[in-house]
């Protein structure tokens, strides 16, 4: 039986005072994770918004045993937690049918890009670890610059807008797909999850929490100043994501691929495209060519599935 | 004479910020390559690069970390474009293995550090000089680089050229030690004509590509440059080689070739290190600061001088070449020296090392993330002067 929203519990692990953005999406996304880690486990945060925004002198919005740590090696860190753990229950000191979470999060730079690496590393050998990455899409912290996550079309700082960042040959044409990396490296649990379906996203983040192996959850974490939305935007956004069908709802299960969030009637892109200020530049040409790499993106999960969980577009 | 490009910033007077300033005058050196990673406080030039860039003809590519922004680079260099990327502490660390690879490959290569507070991610809006000794020591091996101190938005500029110039004539890795306050510092800067820019191009072998040609030919001190991307059969390579590229384990060629390397800049120092001295001829007390903390310490001075204390400053204004015989000469004309700087003591070392035995050196450590303000500089120097 799916989770109702009032099956989420009350008690708050990641509390008020923090300094995130209004409307920021990643916020939603960490009040869940905690809640859902009920006050237990350890966080190794990457360096991104969250970090800075969630610890910041004197206080702390965590109550939960949280280390920051350098940009690129969060999954390098959460594997030498983990590690720890198996050492300190072998010799006694902690007991040895203690299960004690531990979650990494890191935004999609320290994932896509710098912490690549790390990530790759610590799902081949396969830590028990919950790795969540909240994607906004930029490098929202150092100031909007493109990340292997930003997807085609998008401005940011380091993308200007012309015609030798829209249609030149350094443009970056798809985003990096982690589903496929995590199907790659074969892992038990990977899932998308979205803030505007809250009783999915915390579903899922607790059945990661109850596999052994590592995990992988890829958060759609809207940030409305790097987007150009307005704040009371970020809920709006991201379910116009998920209709479009820019963004799927999915869970990868020791092999298997389900979509969760079935849309039988996608919106046309230029929905989801036209309320954000940093696609705003896009002409007919552009915003055809997105709907054709949403298509395309879209035929290939519901091959995946092997029935069409995704419809066509309803204009 | 050179051909500029049209869109290059034109001769005249701007008020620009620091880190603009030094993408613009990277520009106008001729650098056409740029790889960089997003780190604060340096991304503006990232920013202005990747805007820029692509009107002059040239190519920005955002990397996926620090170790392939300077790896990138040195391949664009290589190829025979000059090439950039900035950073700042953190980024810096991770491209220290390349500092080795660019020095023992002698690709000329300039990397802007915007300092920051450190160590590890520090505070990283503030400012922090915590990276002079990282500069020349922080890759393994032996091996030599040419850092600069820019103190001003217009120094920032002209150092940016000058690294370029520097990278380019001695076949090296070129460093400008920029910091969060002059990057971010929006200040006054002329722009000259071009006719008075020098712009010093690698020297490239005078025979064709497909003659032999010694990329690291130690008869001479720095040897002219193949080009592989002009048609030249190249071998580059980071283990010890010889003359030819081709890696070696024999005991003359790692001695020759580090000799070499090493040699190519102490032997030249004197004609790359520089400096400023700011009422030394008759000063008691010397004051050894550089980059933004100089702009609090000349002030100081001119405050004192006119309690008619002699004091003096020096401003080195490349730390690596350091200029240690001028910081011995005039250490043996004064019987105080005190050093301010934004860290816990690192150009200290280098002072205390080249001073004279009997001279008082006092050192001001300061590592709040801010610049140190006059008063504080001053009270330090009245403490030792006793007034």
């Amino acid at each position: 039986m799916p989770i109702r929203i009032w099956d989420i519990p009350r008690e708050e692990y990641f509390v008020s005072g923090h300094r995130l953005c209004p409307g920021c999406g990643a916020g939603i996304i960490m009040r869940h994770l905690a809640k859902a880690l009920g006050g237990k486990g350890i966080i190794a945060h990457a360096t991104g918004c969250v970090e800075v925004s969630t610890t910041y002198y004197p206080e702390t919005s965590w109550r939960i045993p949280w280390i920051h740590v350098a940009f690129e090696n969060v999954a390098a860190v959460a594997s030498g937690i983990e590690a720890a753990y198996k050492v300190l229950k072998r010799k006694g000191i902690v007991d040895p049918n203690k299960d004690v979470k531990i979650v990494a999060v890191a935004g999609d730079g320290g994932t896509f890009d710098i912490g690549f690496q790390a990530l790759s590393g610590m799902l081949e050998r396969g830590h028990d670890v919950l790795y969540l990455v909240y994607d906004n899409e930029a490098y929202m912290n150092t100031g909007i610059q493109r990340s292997g996550s930003t997807p085609f079309g998008a401005w940011t700082t380091t993308t200007p807008v012309g015609d030798v960042w829209i249609y030149g040959e350094w443009r970056p044409k798809t985003r990096k797909d982690l589903l496929f990396i995590a199907m790659a490296h074969n892992i038990p649990y990977y899932a998308t999850v979205n803030p505007a379906y809250i009783t999915d996203l915390y579903e899922k983040i607790s059945k990661a929490l109850t596999i052994k192996g590592p995990k992988l959850i890829h958060a759609f974490s809207p940030c409305p100043p790097g987007w150009r939305i307005n704040d009371d935007d970020t809920i709006r956004v991201s379910r116009l994501a998920v209709q479009t069908g820019v963004w799927i709802n999915l869970e990868y299960v020791n092999g298997v691929v389900r979509v969760t969030t079935p849309v039988p009637r996608r919106r046309p892109v230029e929905e989801y495209l036209k309320i954000q200020g940093r696609f705003r530049h896009l002409d007919k040409e552009a915003i055809e060519k997105i709907q054709a790499m949403v298509d395309e993106y879209v035929a290939k999960i519901n091959k995946l599935v092997g029935k069409e969980v995704i419809g066509p577009v309803e204009r | 004479m050179k051909s500029f490009h049209p869109r290059l910033l034109k001769p005249g007077r701007y008020f620009m910020q620091g880190n603009i300033a030094t993408a613009e005058a990277a520009l106008i050196a001729g650098c056409r390559f740029y790889a960089g990673y997003p780190i604060t406080p340096s991304n503006e030039i990232a920013e202005w690069m990747s805007r820029r860039l692509p009107e002059v003809g040239g190519v920005f590519i955002q990397m996926e970390d620090e170790i392939g922004s300077i790896v990138a680079v040195l391949g664009a260099s290589a190829a025979g474009v000059k090439a950039m990327t900035a950073t700042s502490g953190p980024g810096f660390s991770l491209m220290m293995e390349s500092v080795g690879l660019a020095s023992m490959m002698e690709i000329p290569a300039v990397i802007v550090n915007v300092m920051r507070a450190g160590p590890s991610t520090g505070i990283p809006t503030l400012v922090g000089q915590g990276d002079i000794m990282q500069a020349k020591w922080g890759s393994h091996g032996d091996y030599e680089i040419i850092a600069y101190l820019p103190s001003s938005v217009q120094e920032v500029f002209d150092m940016t050229i000058k690294a370029f110039n520097m990278a380019e004539k001695y076949r090296v890795l070129t460093i400008v030690l920029s910091d969060q306050v002059i990057g971010h510092m929006i200040g006054k800067l002329v722009v000259p004509d071009y006719e008075e820019i020098e712009i010093i191009d690698r020297e490239l072998p005078d025979v064709p590509p497909e003659k032999l040609v010694y990329p690291f030919d130690n008869s001479r001190l720095i040897p002219p440059m193949p080009i592989a991307g002009a048609g030249y059969r190249v071998n580059y390579d980071s283990l010890t080689h010889d003359e030819r590229g081709y890696p070696s384990v024999d005991r003359d060629v790692s001695f020759r070739l580090v000799s070499r390397l090493v040699r190519k800049i102490r032997e030249n120092e004197k004609a790359i290190a520089e400096w400023e001295e700011y009422y030394t001829d008759d000063a008691d007390i010397l004051l050894v600061a550089y980059g933004c903390t100089a702009r609090s310490a000349k002030e100081v001075v001119k405050k004192l001088r006119r309690e008619n204390i002699r004091i003096g400053l020096f401003r080195p204004k490349t730390a690596w070449p350091f200029p240690w015989w001028r910081m011995n000469e005039l250490s043996k004309r004064v019987s105080k020296i005190v050093v301010a700087e934004i860290n816990m003591g690192q150009m200290l070392h280098l002072v205390r090392e080249y001073s004279a035995r009997d001279v008082e050196i006092v050192h001001v450590p300061y590592a709040p993330g801010y610049m140190p303000p006059p008063s504080y500089i001053e009270n330090i120097v009245r403490g030792v002067y006793g007034a």
